[in-house]
């Protein structure tokens, strides 16, 4: 019953004529902007400050170089030559036309791409962890049930009018690298003591304007079922979710309302008649998805390779980024590097068509062919010999893009903010860019080591800025941009929301201010304490005396 | 009440343009027509929102501005922004073409 491979591509090609003839009877006037909106919405086309966006699914961040090589084309072809990754692994385009759009997307339909799901009160594009197949602390590859829940979802056509906008997360790793418990649905691949592989399933997280860390509403939840469970969620969902106030439709605020018991409780009953009709994928049809996610044909390499470390002495620049970009592999003699879109006082996940090339080449040489975007918004390379680390290393360096700062603070999450976005209070880029450059010494930031520093332009927190260690939002006072800080937020398995230091800084003054507090940090940590523990351990209170003392 | 100019993007490419004198579109701020009262205002806006600008424009609203000697500048940080195009990119947007003629 379940064909979706021939599904997903008549029905995205016909999505893409149909969405041509809506745009000529637009630009024709038979239809006006009102009846076109929610059409170019449901396409992925919004209209930003400058011109419209197209935002494109990358489902689960996943990429193939051909993919990427035409992502590129799309960057200078049809726009300003570049793109910029987001925090929930897609990419925009901010200067199309409208007239190119169906253009643009019959282009992306070639590579199987397309802009579905990407705006509007639907399921939107399902993310995982972008080491997925790759990482060593790996239990199953969670992208295997991103792309059953992606299948499930797009042919539902009652999830398409929930009450908002709905976020599905899954890792398969202990140590969360995508964020789940600040997800509608947030699904980590557990063990069952048996040995058995399931989901736990976490329900009610997100960001925005009510942040929330997500409750766990199941501990185990065998893996067959994952279609009826959330089918059940979905249920609950839509006949108690509250459609009257945007503000509260989120499932965070029901959860929250209920108390995640009774939600759970729920659940489970509605589930109870759900789990043995015919919700469920049958087994054939697991397993051949499975099979698309398949690993690749490793070489049985030693786990270690004596010319990488060789390297690594030799040259010094190298081993900065090799300590930072490259990260354990569950293969042995391999290693994921993560491409740093991050360069001093750059835009934070943009890329050049060339960059995009470049990446699409190392990709296609020495990792299987497999790209990966991240909800960091940086690009990753997840099954690399440790023997090419150099070779890629260098062309990375060749297309800029080898910056050593992966993880550290000029790492930064920051949204479009008001330099493009519509619903902007604040920009967000600049600050990072100044950020970026204000710590630009790279051995003071291996000296800082991890720290995650994330900003959001609005309330809406695109960039994540309540689980930042630091986080900065923008707000604007009087037509003055300024920025509240938070500390202490964290995004991965121990997720927690920071809580805000006090009055909020002018653009001019923010900066120092995370540089007293970095310093603070610093001087207060004892040996390689960890930001979050430092703050734990000594409170609020010695920050604030730095920041708010009178001088 | 402040003194207001309307605004919209094209709709073809969503550029940022302005409602001028005589009713044509521009993409020069400074070539808007300035609406000094609220009458003024709304005469302005329902030009822009007759049915025949469909075709043209999307969403045109009324925005603030500070008249300088007959000149409207953008008030506010968004329209600043939208006047010239983003600022951490100023090889883009209207901004780009003042530079180029300018060098
Ligand atoms: S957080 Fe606000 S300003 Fe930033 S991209 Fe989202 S909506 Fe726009």
């Amino acid at each position: 019953m379940y064909r979706y491979d021939e599904f997903d591509r008549t029905f995205v090609e016909e999505r893409v004529e149909q969405f041509r003839e809506q745009v000529a009877r637009r630009l024709s006037g038979e239809i006006g902007e009102d009846e076109f909106r929610p059409l170019r919405l449901m396409n992925g086309l919004y209209l930003q400050l400058h011109a419209y966006m197209l935002r494109v699914a990358v489902p689960y961040g996943t990429l193939s170089s051909q993919q990427m090589r035409k992502l590129a084309h799309i960057a200078r072809r049809y726009d300003q030559g570049y793109g910029h990754f987001t925090t929930r692994q897609n990419i925009q385009y901010n200067w199309v036309k409208l007239k190119e759009a169906p253009d643009i997307l019959a282009d992306l339909a070639e590579v199987e791409m397309h802009a579905i799901q990407t705006s509007g009160n639907c399921i939107r594009n399902v993310t995982a962890d972008h080491f997925a197949g790759a990482a060593a602390d790996e239990i199953e590859d969670p992208r295997i049930a991103a792309e059953v829940v992606r299948q499930w979802s797009s042919l539902h056509p009652e999830f398409s009018f929930l009450p908002r906008k709905f976020k599905v997360a899954v890792t398969g790793a202990p140590n969360d690298r995508a964020a789940v418990k600040v997800h509608d649905i947030g699904l980590q691949i557990v063990r069952d003591a048996r040995g058995r592989t399931g989901f736990k399933v976490i329900v009610g997280g997100g960001l925005g304007r009510t942040p929330i860390i997500g409750a766990t509403i199941r501990e185990f939840l065998p893996k067959r079922h994952l279609l009826s469970y959330l089918e059940a969620i979905l249920r609950v969902y839509n006949e108690l979710g509250r459609r009257d106030n945007i503000y509260k439709a989120r499932i965070k605020i029901l959860v929250k309302d209920l108390g995640a018991e009774a939600f759970a409780r729920k659940v489970e009953e509605e589930w109870s008649s759900l789990k043995d009709q015919a919700v469920d994928l049958p087994d054939g049809e697991l397993r051949r998805i499975e099979s698309y996610f398949a690993p690749p044909a490793f070489e049985n390499l030693p786990a270690v390779t004596s010319g990488f470390e060789a390297k690594r002495f030799e040259d010094r620049d190298f081993a900065r980024w090799a300590q930072r970009n490259v990260d354990a592999h569950r293969a042995p003699g391999y290693a994921i590097v993560t491409v740093s879109l991050k360069p001093e006082g750059g835009v934070p996940g943009d890329a050049t068509a060339e960059q995009m090339e470049a990446v699409a080449d190392l990709a296609a040489h020495y990792s299987f062919d497999e790209i990966r975007v991240s909800h960091e918004q940086n690009l990753v390379l997840p099954h690399v010999r440790q023997s090419d680390l150099y070779a890629v290393w260098q062309g990375l360096v060749a297309a800029d893009l080898a910056t050593a700062n992966v993880g550290l603070i000029s790492d930064i999450i920051a949204c479009p903010g008001l330099d493009y976005c519509n619903l902007a209070n604040t920009r967000s880029i600049p600050i990072a860019q100044r950020i970026g450059r204000r710590f630009a010494e790279i051995e003071r930031q291996h000296d800082i080591g991890g720290l995650k520093l994330k900003i959001s332009g609005c309330i809406n927190a695109c960039g994540h800025h309540h689980i930042g260690h630091i986080g900065l939002l923008g707000v604007d006072k009087k037509g003055e941009e300024f920025y509240q800080i938070t500390l202490g937020g964290s995004a991965d398995e121990n997720a927690a929301l920071g809580r805000i230091l006090g009055p909020a800084f002018s653009a001019e003054t923010v900066v120092d201010a995370v540089e007293t507090i970095v310093d603070t940090y610093v001087d207060q940590r004892r040996a390689a304490e960890g930001f979050n523990d430092t703050l734990a351990r000594i409170g609020l209170d010695p920050f604030k005396e730095k920041l708010y003392a009178p001088h | 009440m402040a003194t207001q100019i309307v605004t919209a993007n094209r709709l073809g490419d969503g550029l940022v343009i302005y409602l001028a004198q005589g009713g044509a579109w521009t993409d020069r701020v400074e070539d808007a027509e300035i609406a000094r009262d609220e009458g003024d205002a709304t005469a302005l806006l329902a030009r822009a929102e007759a049915p025949d600008q469909a075709t043209r424009v999307v969403g045109p609203y009324l925005m603030a501005v500070i008249d300088e000697a007959g000149v409207p500048r953008p008030a506010s940080n968004r329209e600043i922004i939208r006047a010239l195009g983003p600022s951490v990119r100023t090889d883009l947007g209207r901004q780009a073409l003042t530079r180029a003629s300018e060098g």
